[in-house]
């Protein structure tokens, strides 16, 4: 870090903003070092809170003409190091624009601040009966300017699509500090599909400052099914036959042993610590729907093979279903010292296949695997099991990880359905896309932000890292020098 | 089937190097809207055949110049269908240009636009590069969010090659209904059925009737049509095929046809021509000989914006403008996947 450049940006950073929305000091900076993949940190150089756009805008402008990075980070609840530092940035957090600006129940739009936590806009158009849709385990936390930059699923995505399904405005400010809205209110706007493009993008294309969101009617009612197999493939079959009937549930979970295990020692939802693999299959809709179609995918579930069919009787006992579900993360943390998530999408046909090859690869590695995996989508999470105090293990588990990430892409799939790359998947990328299109890729970055300012270094690899990387597979399969910086 | 990749991909390569603008066709069948006249002709398409099609993966993938008439026949057959009901506006219409036009009927205010529905996609941009984007599932966000960036993008950006788009279940019921009520009224109507969870697939408002198509499960449909009253409309099919396609009585005319996108709850437009009003609420098609200065600012202030679709007095001024700075990005974008500005250079600088 350049003491200089950090002396001078504190000084015009201080006619923008009063002196408690910078911090500077080790300790003030230190919460900001990682976000939620906590294996990487740095601290940043500052950080700064804003509380208004046109703040934003002075900011974001005076980074670019000292040539300063800047990294914008929601409430840093991200699972692939998207909002992680680098040593010479300005971390640009959002946290402080929380408020909700507008409700226009009759458009089913809601506009707000980034830092608004998603939950909270649902909780603030429930008693309208409306709610937004995306639901990312992280929904109590998770900002949904950090939602729009990840393009975040959940467990409705099936249903209900993804974020950019549901966003209909953004207001961005460029890396020259200007302040642009893209998308609109209407059905569809005039111009490219810049919302589509922002979507997902990581923070490297500019500065999401407002979101307006789509809302939805709650539905009628919502029950879900669990279902136990003593085979996973039985169950993987019981999920293309819910599809093949033209039901599209709003949501299709499936866990394996390890992870039914863990669930149920934690929060006792009543999962069977016997079955191979359960389903949990959520139908909402109204009230006649929803018991005709509970009625065919019981018998569906029944033909597949399925050895017990549980359906939620009421509210209480449908929460205590996804209870498991929604603690299947935490409760595999407390079997093991640490878990590393993946989060891989493949065509839901390769499912068997997939689970095979991860279980082969657990037993070469030595490290246990559980499988939590969005049936529905296709999105994968396998969670492995390591101990980071064990010398070189988080280094085979990322290894790891990474074998499992290049099965997905064999198997047609991709390397990530909603983490994002961020820092984490950056040499996976390499084996996601040809050096054609990361040039592409690299293009539309410049035509955004030519000096490469705006989150550096993340989401896309540079052809040189990707060629060093294909070398370094071909001749070690690990890094010699890990001690050296790789661009 | 044939697949004539390398053949295009040499055409653009070769257009590139002599800086030969090009204009991109599939079958011409929205050459009513967007034409050309000095460039050379790219066709697309003798670019045919379905790739790959799941019906279990929920995902179609086809070359760009395959027609949406196989695209719809085969899906059928499977009791599936494009979510987005795309019109064709001519039996031959292709998948790209379908695509590239972001173009979407009836259903879309309820399942979802053109947009949504693209999963990935081939392409060669203004380099004759071929380049692969997204991919056949629904949940990727690996590198920016390209395929979708076609849609609506007219083709200025890249050739599309092939595209996967996810596909819906057919419902297992569909029946509509006729409420007499004026336009007024229709808007409100559509505005509760929206904040309610219901199964409107459909909603459309002419000659002082508001249209309903209700779609889904059969139980729920039966409910719903009970529920809703009105008078059940028979061949259903044909009257949202007719608005779907142009075809309905009140298309037949010469007179310029408006397409003003407005958000659906807010009050019309005001311009007293004759409209029919689709997406509940949220799509008005226009005749009127009105200046097209008068029409543009009545769609702003209603908070959308306006297209000249068909029949044009004159060519300049069709489609709305963007603002200064929002022109400076698409140009840096089109740059970015186009630096020759050889790809539909002319409907670049018409519709954006």
């Amino acid at each position: 870090m350049n003491i200089d450049k950090k002396q001078t940006l504190l000084a015009s950073l201080g006619k923008i903003l009063d002196k408690n929305s910078i911090l500077e000091k080790e300790e003030d900076l230190r919460p900001y070092e990682c976000d939620g993949l906590s294996a990487y940190r740095q601290l940043p150089m500052l950080v700064v809170l804003p509380e208004t756009i046109a703040e934003i805008q002075a900011i974001v402008h005076l980074c670019q003409q000292q040539k300063i990075p800047v990294v914008a980070r929601g409430a840093g609840t991200g699972l692939s190091g998207g909002a992680l530092p680098s040593d010479d940035c300005l971390l640009l957090g959002l946290a402080r624009l929380n408020k909700i600006l507008d409700i226009d129940k009759n458009n089913l739009l809601a506009t707000v601040q980034p830092g608004v936590r998603n939950l909270a806009i649902s909780d603030a158009v429930s008693g309208l009966g409306l709610y937004y849709a995306p639901d990312p385990s992280s929904q109590i936390a998770c900002t949904i300017g950090g939602n729009v930059a990840e393009n975040s699923g959940g467990v409705h995505c099936l249903k209900y699509g993804l974020t950019v399904h549901n966003i209909a405005q953004l207001k961005v400010v460029t890396i020259d500090g200007e302040l642009l809205t893209i998308g609109g209110f209407t059905y569809d706007s005039p111009g490219y599909d810049l919302l589509a493009l922002m979507t997902g993008s990581e923070g490297l294309l500019g500065i999401i400052v407002e979101v307006t969101v789509r809302l939805l009617p709650k539905p009628e009612t919502a029950k879900v099914i669990l279902a136990s197999f003593d085979d996973i493939e039985k169950a993987g079959e019981a999920v293309n036959n819910i599809i093949s009937a033209g039901i599209i549930p709003a949501g299709l979970e499936m866990m394996d042993t390890l992870a039914i295990r863990a669930a149920e020692d934690f929060v006792h939802a009543g999962y069977p610590s016997d079955a191979c693999a359960i389903l949990l299959c959520e139908l909402d809709g109204t009230s006649v729907e929803v018991t005709d179609q509970i009625a065919s995918v019981e018998h569906l579930l029944t033909s597949s093979g399925a050895t017990e069919i549980r359906t939620s009787a009421n509210e209480e006992e449908r929460q205590l279903f996804w209870k498991g579900r929604k603690a299947a993360f935490p409760s595999v943390g407390r079997i093991s010292p640490d878990y590393y998530c993946m989060d891989g999408t493949i065509p839901r046909k390769a499912l068997a296949s997939i689970l095979g090859q991860i279980s082969q690869l657990s037993v070469d590695y030595g490290l246990p695997v559980a499988n939590v995996f969005h049936a529905g989508d296709g999105n994968l999470h396998p969670l492995i099991l390591y101990d980071a105090n064990i010398p070189g293990e988080l280094e085979k588990t990322e290894e790891f990880g990474g074998r499992i990430l290049e099965l997905c892409v064999a198997a047609g799939g991709t390397i990530t359905g909603e983490h994002g790359v961020g820092m984490e998947k950056i040499d996976q990328m390499c084996v996601q896309f040809k050096p054609l299109e990361l040039t592409q890729f690299h293009a539309i970055k410049s035509a955004f932000d030519p000096d490469n300012l705006l989150n550096p270094g993340k989401a896309v690899p540079t052809l040189h890292r990707c060629a060093e990387l294909g070398a370094m597979h071909v001749h070690h399969g690990k890094l010699s020098h890990p001690e050296l910086d790789r661009f | 089937m044939t697949d004539i990749s390398r053949d295009l991909q040499q055409q653009v390569k070769q257009a590139f190097n002599n800086q030969q603008p090009l204009f991109i066709q599939g079958s011409g069948s929205k050459q009513f809207l967007l034409q050309s006249e000095n460039d050379q002709l790219l066709n697309v398409c003798t670019h045919t055949g379905v790739i790959n099609y799941e019906p279990t993966e929920l995902v179609i993938t086809a070359r760009a110049g395959t027609s949406l008439n196989e695209i719809e026949t085969l899906l059928k057959q499977h009791k599936q269908i494009l979510g987005f009901e795309p019109p064709r506006f001519s039996s031959t219409a292709t998948l790209g240009g379908t695509i590239a036009c972001n173009m979407s009927g009836p259903r879309r205010p309820y399942a979802g636009a053109a947009r949504d529905f693209i999963l990935g996609c081939e392409i060669i941009n203004g380099r004759g590069e071929l380049l692969h984007f997204g991919g056949e599932v629904m949940k990727n966000v690996a590198g920016y969010d390209s395929s979708r960036l076609m849609a609506g993008a007219y083709g200025t950006l890249g050739v599309l090659l092939e595209l996967s788009i996810r596909v819906l279940p057919q419902p297992e019921m569909e029946q509509s209904i006729m409420l007499e009520m004026n336009r007024e009224e229709a808007i409100k109507i559509c505005t509760q059925f929206r904040q309610q969870a219901n199964t409107v697939s459909a909603a459309c408002h002419i000659n002082q009737q508001l249209y309903l198509r209700l779609s889904g499960n059969a139980q729920a449909v039966k409910q719903a049509c009970e529920q809703t009253g009105g008078e059940t409309l028979d061949d259903a099919g044909n009257f949202w095929q007719t608005i779907k396609e142009h075809q309905h009585p009140f298309f037949q005319s010469q007179k310029p046809l408006w397409r003003l996108s407005i958000p659906p709850a807010n009050a019309a437009p005001e311009l007293d021509d004759d409209s029919l009003l689709d997406w509940g609420g949220g799509l008005y098609w226009l005749l009127t000989n009105l200046p097209a200065a008068q029409i543009k600012m009545a769609a702003a202030n209603a908070g959308g914006h306006a297209t000249l679709f068909r029949n044009p007095a004159e060519e300049k001024d069709r489609f709305t403008s963007l603002p200064a700075p929002m022109r400076a990005l698409h140009k840096k974008l089109k740059q970015a996947f186009d630096p020759g500005s050889i790809l539909n250079p002319d409907l670049f600088s018409k519709v954006l």
